[in-house]
C-alpha cells in the first residue's frame, strides 16, 4: 500500500515517460524514461570504488545530510535516509535521475540536483555555470550506490 | 523497506506543511544555547570563562573614550550605558527616518560616529565595532526581543522573510530548509538549530573570536555555495530584521558562546 502510493507519487513527479535534455552548456544531454535515466551520462559504466571515495568526501556533500556504511567518516548527517541498502531499493536508472535532479521524485526535496546548472539563484562566483558533480562523477556514484545491498 | 516509504511520505507531508505554516510558534522557540553541550553552556554562563566578556570590557572602555573631530565620547551624549542602553539592542534593527530604511546596531554606532563624533566609520567585523556593539547589546542581556514591531518596518520584515524562504546557491537550499524544517537534526556532526539571533555579537569557538550576525549569515550562504551579500547590504539587514522579529519575545544573551 505505502509502496504503491510512493510509486505513484514518483510517476506523477517524473511525469510518464517525460523526455528532457540538459539545457545548460557543457552538460551531457540525457533522456528521462519513466522514473529514471536508463543510459549512462558518459556512455560508459562508472567505477564503484571511485564512487565510494566520492561519497565519503566532504566536498561532495552527500554525508552532510545522509549517513551510510562509512565507518571511517566520523561526522555524518541525519536529515536524509541512511544510504545502506540503496541498491535494493532503486535501480541504476532511478539512482541516476535522483542524482541528476532529485526534485523529479519530490518537488519539495532538500536534496540538491547534482547535474544542473540553470534555474538557480545567486550561485557563488566560483560555482556559476557548473553542475555540482561531473557526468563521470555521477556515473561512479551510481555504480557505487548500486552495490549497497543488505 | 516499509521504513523508507514511511520516511518518504512523512518527509513529503512535513515539508509541505512547514512551507505553508512557516513560523515557529512562540512557545516552541529555542535559542542555539539549548542545542549546545554542557561545556559550551558552562562557558557562556560564567562571565569569567566567557571569552566574549573581554570584548564587552573593551567596549566599555571605548564607550568613554573621546573620538573624532568633535572630541566626544559615546558617554558624553548617552551617559551611563547601564541605564541608557538597556533594551536598545532588543529593538534593533530599527527604522531610521532620515534614511527611510532599517539600520543595524553596528550601522547606528557608525552613524553616531559620523554625525556626532565626526569620526571615521569602524570597519565591519573590526575589533572596535564588535567590542562596542557587544558592550551595548550586553546591557540588554535578559531583555525580550521586540525588533520589527514598528509598522514602518513591515515591508522590510517581509523582504527578509522572502529571502529566508528563497532557495539559493549551487546547493539550492533556503534558510527555512534547515532552520524551520530540520532543527534538532544534524548536518554532518553539527546540530542544526532554529537559527535564532539571540546572542550576537557572539564568540564562536570555530572562529576563535567574536563575530556579528552578518558574519554568521554570510557563512550559511557560503555553505550553500551562494554569493554572500556584502556587509551592510540591504538584503542582509532585512534578513537580520526578519530573524529578530522571528525571535520575538526571546531574551538576548549577548555575548553568547557557540560551537
Ligand atoms: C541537503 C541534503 C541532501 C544532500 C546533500 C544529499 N541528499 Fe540524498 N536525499 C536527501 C533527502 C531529504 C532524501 C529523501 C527523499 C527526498 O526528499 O527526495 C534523499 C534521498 C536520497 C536517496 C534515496 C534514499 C533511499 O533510501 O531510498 C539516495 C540514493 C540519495 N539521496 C543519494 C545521495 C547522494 C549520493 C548524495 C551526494 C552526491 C546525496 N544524496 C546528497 C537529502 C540530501
Ligand atoms: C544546509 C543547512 C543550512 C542552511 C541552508 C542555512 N543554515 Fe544557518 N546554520 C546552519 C548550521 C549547521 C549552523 C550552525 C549551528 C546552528 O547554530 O544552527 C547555522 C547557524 C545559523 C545561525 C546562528 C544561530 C545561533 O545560535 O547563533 C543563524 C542566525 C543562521 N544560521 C541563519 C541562517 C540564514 C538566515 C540562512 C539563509 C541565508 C541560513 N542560516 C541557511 C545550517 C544552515
Amino acid at each position: 500500500m505505502a509502496r504503491s502510493i510512493a510509486h505513484m507519487a514518483t510517476l506523477i513527479a517524473a511525469g510518464l515517460a517525460v523526455i528532457a535534455c540538459a539545457k545548460a552548456e557543457g552538460l551531457a544531454p540525457y533522456k528521462i524514461v519513466g522514473d529514471g535515466i536508463p543510459e549512462s551520462l558518459t556512455g560508459a559504466p562508472g567505477d564503484a570504488a571511485r564512487g565510494r571515495t566520492l561519497v565519503a568526501t566532504r566536498t561532495t556533500t552527500c554525508l552532510l545530510c545522509h549517513s551510510g556504511p562509512f565507518p571511517e567518516v566520523r561526522f555524518q548527517g541525519d536529515l536524509a535516509p541512511d544510504l545502506a541498502g540503496t541498491g535494493n531499493r532503486w535501480t541504476m536508472s532511478q539512482l541516476r535521475l535522483r542524482l541528476v535532479d532529485a526534485s523529479r521524485f519530490n518537488p519539495a526535496t532538500m536534496m540538491p540536483s547534482y547535474y544542473r546548472a540553470d534555474g538557480l539563484v545567486r550561485v557563488g562566483r566560483n560555482f556559476t555555470g557548473k553542475p555540482i558533480l561531473s557526468a563521470a562523477e555521477i556515473e561512479d556514484i551510481v555504480a557505487f550506490l548500486a552495490t549497497l545491498r543488505d | 523497506m516499509i521504513s523508507w516509504h514511511a520516511i518518504a511520505v512523512a518527509t513529503l507531508v512535513a515539508t509541505t506543511s512547514a512551507l505553508l505554516a512557516g513560523e515557529i510558534p512562540a512557545d516552541a522557540r529555542r535559542s542555539g544555547y539549548s542545542f549546545m553541550g554542557a561545556d559550551t553552556r558552562a562557558m557562556q554562563d560564567d562571565d569569567t570563562s566567557n571569552p566574549g566578556m573581554l570584548f564587552v570590557l573593551d567596549g566599555e572602555a571605548l564607550w568613554s573614550k573621546k573620538a573624532g573631530g568633535a572630541d566626544k565620547a559615546c558617554a558624553d551624549c548617552h551617559g551611563d550605558a547601564r541605564s541608557s542602553m538597556k533594551g536598545v539592542a532588543a529593538r534593533y534593527p530599527t527604522f531610521d527616518k532620515t534614511l527611510g530604511r532599517p539600520v543595524t546596531l553596528d550601522q547606528r554606532i557608525n552613524l553616531c560616529r559620523a554625525d556626532h563624533q565626526q569620526a571615521s566609520p569602524l570597519p565591519y567585523e573590526s575589533h572596535d565595532i564588535l567590542a562596542l556593539s557587544a558592550f551595548v547589546a550586553h546591557q540588554s542581556r535578559g531583555v525580550a526581543i521586540t525588533a520589527g514591531d514598528d509598522p514602518q518596518l513591515k515591508p522590510f520584515v517581509e523582504q527578509g522573510r522572502s529571502l529566508f524562504v528563497q532557495r539559493e546557491g549551487q546547493l539550492n537550499l533556503a534558510c527555512t530548509n534547515c532552520h524551520d524544517d530540520n532543527f534538532d537534526k544534524h548536518l554532518a556532526g553539527s546540530p542544526i538549530t532554529q537559527g535564532q539571533p539571540t546572542g550576537y555579537p557572539l564568540y564562536r569557538l570555530e572562529w576563535q573570536t567574536l563575530g556579528s550576525l552578518e558574519r554568521r549569515l554570510r557563512s550559511c550562504m557560503a555553505g550553500v555555495r551562494a554569493q554572500a551579500y556584502d556587509y551592510g547590504a540591504p538584503e542582509l539587514v532585512a534578513l537580520e530584521l526578519y530573524l529578530m522579529s522571528r525571535a520575538r519575545g526571546m531574551p538576548l544573551e549577548t555575548p553568547a558562546v557557540r560551537p
